[in-house]
């Protein structure tokens, strides 16, 4: 049974943040969950889906977080309690259907988790996206723990039914990724198959029916904000005259800094979990009894802008501060001292700072940068494009996946990359506007994604790229999820269809397809150097699986090589192609043999042809 | 309960995440609050894992530069890395066998020797535990308990408010059936390395 399944009453046992969403999900009574997956909110969607094989919840992995929420959007309009997954930046993709959403509405609870990445651990911003609450009119509910995390999931799905709107459930990543114990409650039973009542008046959203809808949500806005007025997730700890407003893991450490600065006699604390709509009289009240306000927050001044206003509005006069110099940073993610050293400079409070030993000193250690794996495809087939494009004049747009990784030297294949399904439609741009030879890569995964209309536009555009989709078989940044192209069999799952990618780019009216086997070298190069030579839009479908999944299915047969007396030292193995299994020993090349699963792209390219199996059983 | 902030450092694969659940679970069955934070995606090919553990009266689940009571190295450049998190208190655990990087492989950067390491953390604070993990993890049975051999060390110096057993009850519980013999006796080596 899942972990997350127990009934014991009261079982209380150690989960991760997302673990915790999963629980509180399963408490709701949650029948029907999508996602596109992305990090830190991966594993909140894997459990579910792990929990979907043993339980009547439906779950599924969409081509895009646009298509999971209008997926989610139908379910939760048809009566069944839903929840809608995705990380940050997937809310940009989904926020269209957002948008018009919030004038619909919803009959069942929908919760829309999204995972917010301050200091960008996985991700190409940190966009700040409590400003999707207010841009939408929905609510928005932010934990501060990983035990609240549970609690507010299953309010959340309760505040959308009572509203008839959505809820946006935000976290950071610290709340996703830190684990702490979480006592469960009862599950609640699911209910599983819901009805639709035909009533194009209200769900088919033309202009008059909009302009209805749009007076609707406001009022349920306005609902939304007495509610938050008495919300228990938006409450004050301790009482004095200097205050404190914040939300989410802000909050823990200005609870740690006012106890260990010894002010909890007059220090009040105003935490903030329900943000959209923010509690106006609430904030006016707690202002009433401050000498001075510190508005703590990640991210940017969403709430140090808005308790302004109400200040203002209330005609109170005293010092609020938030972000700027000597205060708060809008960039990266806020730690204990940070906050502590704030908290005490601002309200005037003797303080001695732990302080680091002294590392100025240190002799610079050797980065450790993350790098492809051993045996991963990835690196043969950058590798072999390299190499058919010697002499041309060639960039590069990446996109979003493990192969993101090639950009590092020596590959070096990555000129450009902004988000999921970039790597395409800006090919077009580039080879338009400029006169290089235009390479792109993207992956099997990310080509559902968002790869699909870019390529379309292309060809109708008359475009002059070489796109190369590497198809490894399964979603692999985020953790082995499956995407169109998986075959589900592997994974011992039925009731699924396989989408080919070679048909879908043939059906798109691309003219130039080549398949190549990556580890096959020479007749790799050979393949490719034609199709860069094609005038037009021309793909190159490069079929591996990955290596990690292969090994996860038990299909992976390693057989390592070694590096014979042969060998001249040319070193063009770590020079060109850098696998992680290469390492120097009394100034000779060697492989490991633990971590060579013998791919045998390094034997293909050593002009002594050195490389060879490794003979002695391990 | 006073509180303790631990940060373990290791590279990817060397089994960091489960000596912290080891270590959570311990926390459980001790009914002492713990919290701890780590750090997966992009950090997983190949790079730097760190988590942070806080025990103890604390809310926050993450460990700032200067406030870790003690910290657990894997690898000895990453423990030497880590440096920043430690103060003129902090004690110091850490495995001696090294796992260069590959950027040393291609010629960008030289791995610093063994012995200066010791020296570089020695003079600057004041509690250095410092033996060859894998060596005991390889006469425990595997080079993969060398995560347990850690946890023996850290569990000696009675730092943590954990005690033997809770942490012998723990393996039971979060090891694999199969080597949880194996990883008592990688525990049991790493408690009696340290001094």
């Amino acid at each position: 049974m899942h972990k997350l399944l127990d009934e014991t009453a009261g079982k209380k046992i150690m989960l991760l943040g997302n673990e915790a969403i999963a629980r509180g999900a399963i408490e709701a009574g949650v029948a029907f969950a999508t996602t596109y997956p992305g990090t830190p909110s991966s594993e909140l969607s894997l459990n579910l889906f792990q929990i979907s094989h043993e339980t009547d919840l439906y779950f599924e992995y969409c081509t895009n977080e646009k298509v999971a929420l209008e997926v989610a959007a139908a379910a939760a309009n048809s009566g069944v309690r839903t929840m809608c997954m995705m990380k940050h930046v997937g809310l940009n993709v989904a926020a269209d259907p957002l948008m018009t959403l919030a004038y619909v509405g919803v009959k069942a609870g929908l919760v829309i988790l999204t995972a917010d990445d301050p200091f960008m651990f996985s991700s190409q911003n940190e966009q700040d996206n409590r400003y999707y609450g207010k841009l939408s009119g929905l609510p928005m509910m932010e934990p501060s723990s990983v035990a609240e995390a549970r609690e507010m999931t299953i309010e959340a799905f309760e505040l959308s039914e009572k509203l008839h709107e959505p809820v946006l459930l935000r976290t950071t990543t610290r709340i996703n990724h830190s684990s702490a114990f979480v006592s469960f409650g009862k599950a609640k039973e699911p209910k599983t198959k819901g009805d639709f009542k035909r009533d194009p008046m209200n769900y088919v959203t033309v202009p008059a029916v909009s302009r209805k809808l749009h007076a609707r949500l406001l009022e349920r806005l306005a609902e939304a904000e007495k509610i938050s007025e008495t919300s228990e997730y938006n409450f004050i700890k301790g009482s004095g005259s200097l205050g404190i407003i914040c939300n989410g893991v802000s909050y823990l450490y200005a609870y740690d800094a006012v106890k260990e600065l010894g002010i909890e006699n007059k220090t009040k604390i105003l935490r903030i979990g329900l943000s959209n709509p923010m509690p106006v009289k609430m904030i006016s009240e707690f202002a009433k009894g401050c000498e001075k306000i510190l508005v703590i927050e990640e991210g940017e001044p969403f709430m140090e802008e808005k308790v302004k206003s109400i200040l203002q509005e209330a005609q109170l006069v005293l010092p609020v501060r938030g972000k700027g110099e000597n205060f708060f940073s809008r960039l990266y993610e806020f730690d204990p001292a940070m906050v502590k050293k704030v908290i005490a400079e601002y309200f005037d409070i003797d303080y001695s700072p732990s302080i680091p030993v002294d590392t100025s000193k240190l002799p610079e250690i050797p980065q450790r940068p993350p790098n492809l794996c051993a045996g991963c495809s990835h690196r043969a087939t950058f590798y072999e494009i390299k190499k058919a494009a010697q002499g041309m004049d060639i960039m590069c747009p990446n996109d979003i996946g493990c192969y993101t990784l090639g950009f590092l030297p020596p590959l070096g294949m990555g000129d450009f990359l902004i988000c999921m399904g970039s790597s395409v439609s800006t090919s077009c741009g580039f080879s338009k506007a400029t006169d290089k030879k235009v390479i792109s890569f993207i992956g099997d995964s990310t080509f559902f994604h968002s790869g699909i209309t870019g390529l379309v536009n292309a060809v109708f555009n008359n475009h002059n790229f070489t796109l190369v989709i590497l198809d490894n078989g399964i979603t692999a940044m985020t953790g082995h999820q499956p995407n169109p192209g998986v075959d589900m069999d592997k994974m011992n799952l039925s009731g699924y269809n396989r989408v080919s990618i070679e048909k879908m780019v043939k059906a798109a009216g691309v003219e130039h397809i080549t398949i190549i086997k990556p580890f096959k070298v020479k007749k790799s190069i050979e393949a490719i150097k034609e199709a860069l030579e094609f005038k037009g839009v021309s793909v190159i479908i490069s079929q591996q699986i990955c290596t990690l999944y292969a090994k996860s299915l038990k299909v992976l047969n390693p057989r390592p090589f070694t590096i014979s007396n042969r060998c001249k030292d040319h070193r063009d193995c770590i020079n060109e192609i850098a696998c992680p299994s290469f390492y120097i020993k009394e100034d000779r090349v060697h492989i490991d043999p633990d971590t060579c699963v013998g791919c045998a792209l390094c034997a293909q390219i050593c002009p002594e042809n050195a490389i060879v199996p490794l003979k002695t059983k391990k | 309960m006073d509180i303790t902030r631990l940060i373990i450092v290791a590279v990817g694969g060397q089994g960091n995440l489960l000596a912290s659940k080891v270590l959570g679970e311990a926390a459980l069955i001790s009914d002492v609050p713990v919290r701890m934070s780590e750090i997966h995606g992009m950090a997983q090919r190949g790079g730097v894992v760190e988590s942070a553990m806080v025990f103890g009266d604390a809310k926050s689940p993450i460990i700032s530069n200067g406030e870790a009571d003690v910290l657990l190295g894997f690898e000895p450049s990453e423990t030497l890395r880590a440096m920043n998190k430690c103060n003129k208190n902090t004690k110091v655990i850490t495995n001696l066998a090294p796992l260069p990087p590959f950027t040393v492989a291609i010629g960008k950067g030289v791995y610093p020797e063994i012995e200066t390491i010791k020296t570089l953390i020695r003079e600057r604070t004041p509690d250095l535990t410092a033996f060859d993990a894998l060596k005991l993890a390889k006469q425990a049975g595997s080079p993969m308990t060398m995560n347990i051999v850690l946890v023996g060390a850290l569990i000696k110096k009675q730092i943590l408010p954990l005690s033997k057993q809770s942490i012998e009850q723990a393996i039971k519980t979060k090891t694999k059936k199969a080597f949880t013999e194996m990883n008592i006796t990688a525990f049991n080596l790493g408690f009696k390395a340290a001094a």
